[in-house]
């Protein structure tokens, strides 16, 4: 940036959601992993995500039990901090925490 | 409307990630969801805080809304602005009506504390905003310092714990009982706990806020303000409400309701022990039993308190 005299009147952003441009992912310790075969799409984990990092995904699944799922939930690891909510709240424990660095 | 499980729930996310709350952030979860059901026609007047330092970094904003950074002093009296201002235009034919709803966004030393009085203005102008209180229980953008809202014996930075003071010394502010007394038309409590609860009264306080003022005072764990694990966020705000902390209720049209879980609570032995709720956060963890019994004492005040406002303006 080359001083203020170069920021838009009132310092306006124009850009809405422009912090998606920010790869949050690097602030993780822990990396969240969903088990597809266990999760049953409540939902639970996208509802409780604070930073919007569960994506739900109009992508069929079929278990190797042979139940076939409309949607999959998926991590975005580019914004997800590694909080842990969704693993603390998924009620048949389907999400693993995992350390990032071995 | 009303939203009955999670599949009813908005989807489109107005709120987007990359903002720089803490890793488990309560109140991150609180604006997904307000943001989430008040929809796109909406202009969003924070005042400063947490919410507001960390969405909008110059040159990002996390808002898929019209957003308004305004001072502590004055959420609730820009937006009484921003509200008449759409009216006057509107009236004068320069601009189209277009329902925009304006939804004040606050943290509790914005509201209990600093704000008050521009809250207090605009209830009683009766100007057509939703104010969304977003509780986390002391000034945190700026270190953990203690506020109206810090409950008693609560270690915070300004209220330290040592031999002679046991973190703050006095009671929690009954901000709701405040805004109550301004006989708005709706007012809640809600907890990032229970998001089908929050989401439902967020939509009927966006509703009635045609009508006049309203209110919602939202429970929003902080990560380092409370002292627990990042992953526990939504278990101590669920605790919150389970032990009787934090009840959930709405008043509607002079009308006063217990929401569930708390309808059932007014019967003591339906809550579970305080200490479950205060042992998962070192912001507590000095606490003496005397000190904790005490604490339930105060909390059985409270819900005969409540008891009484049903018994008057309960359905
Ligand atoms: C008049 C004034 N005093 C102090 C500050 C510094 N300040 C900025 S944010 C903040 C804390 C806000 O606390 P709260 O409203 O509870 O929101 P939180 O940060 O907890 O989300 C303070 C003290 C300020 N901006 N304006
Ligand atoms: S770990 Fe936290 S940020 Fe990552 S997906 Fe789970 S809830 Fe979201
Ligand atoms: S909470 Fe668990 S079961 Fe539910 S959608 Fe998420 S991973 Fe699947
Ligand atoms: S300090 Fe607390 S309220 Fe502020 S961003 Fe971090 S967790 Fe959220
Ligand atoms: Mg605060």
């Amino acid at each position: 940036m080359s001083g203020w005299r170069s920021l838009p009147a009132g310092a306006a952003v124009l850009r809405p959601g422009s912090t998606a441009d920010n790869i949050t992912g690097t602030w993780r310790v822990v990396r969240p992993v969903i088990d597809q075969e266990r999760c049953i799409r409540c939902g639970i984990c996208w509802m409780y995500c604070p930073d919007s990092a569960i994506l739900e995904l109009k992508r069929e699944y079929t278990t190797r039990g042979g139940k076939r799922y409309e949607v999959t939930y998926e991590v975005d690891y580019d914004h997800c901090k590694g909080c842990g909510i969704c693993a603390n709240e998924c009620p048949v424990k389907a999400i693993e925490v995992v350390l990032e660095a071995k | 409307m009303t939203y009955r499980t999670i599949r009813d729930l908005p989807r489109e996310e107005l709120f987007a990630p990359g903002h720089s709350m803490c890793a488990g952030c309560g109140a991150a979860i609180a604006m997904r969801w307000l943001t989430k059901v008040a929809g796109r026609n909406t202009i969003i007047v924070n005042a400063t805080g947490c919410v507001e330092v960390t969405t909008t970094q110059f040159p990002h904003t996390a808002w898929r809304v019209p957003y308004l950074h305004v001072a502590f002093e004055n959420a609730a009296a820009a937006a009484s602005g921003v509200e008449a201002a759409l009216r006057v235009l509107a009236s004068k034919g320069l601009r189209a009506p277009s329902g925009e709803k304006v939804v004040v966004v606050a943290g509790d030393g914005g509201t209990y504390d600093i704000g008050l009085q521009s809250l207090s203005g605009m209830l009683e102008r009766g100007h057509k905003v939703l104010y969304v209180l977003y509780d986390n229980e002391a000034y945190m953008n700026t270190g953990i310092q203690r506020s109206g809202s810090t409950p008693k014996y609560a270690w915070t930075t300004t209220t330290p714990v040592g031999p002679h003071i046991k973190g703050k010394v006095q009671w929690k502010k009954d901000i709701m009982g405040i805004v109550l007394a301004h006989r708005v038309v709706y007012a809640a409590t809600a907890s990032i706990a229970y998001v089908v609860d929050l989401a439902n009264k967020a939509r009927k306080a966006l509703d009635y806020s045609e009508e006049g003022p309203t209110f919602l005072h939202v429970l929003a764990p902080c990560v380092p303000g409370w002292r627990y694990p990042e992953n526990k966020t939504v278990e101590v705000a669920r605790l919150a409400v389970e032990t009787g902390y934090f009840p959930l209720y709405e008043w509607e049209r002079g009308a006063f309701r217990l929401n569930p879980p708390s309808n059932t609570h007014m019967d003591k032995s339906r809550r579970r022990p305080l200490k479950e709720f205060l042992r998962l956060q070192g912001r507590f963890t000095h606490l003496t039993d005397q000190e904790i019994a005490e604490i339930e004492a105060e909390l059985d005040t409270y819900w005969n308190h409540l008891a009484k406002l049903v018994q008057a303006y309960g359905q």
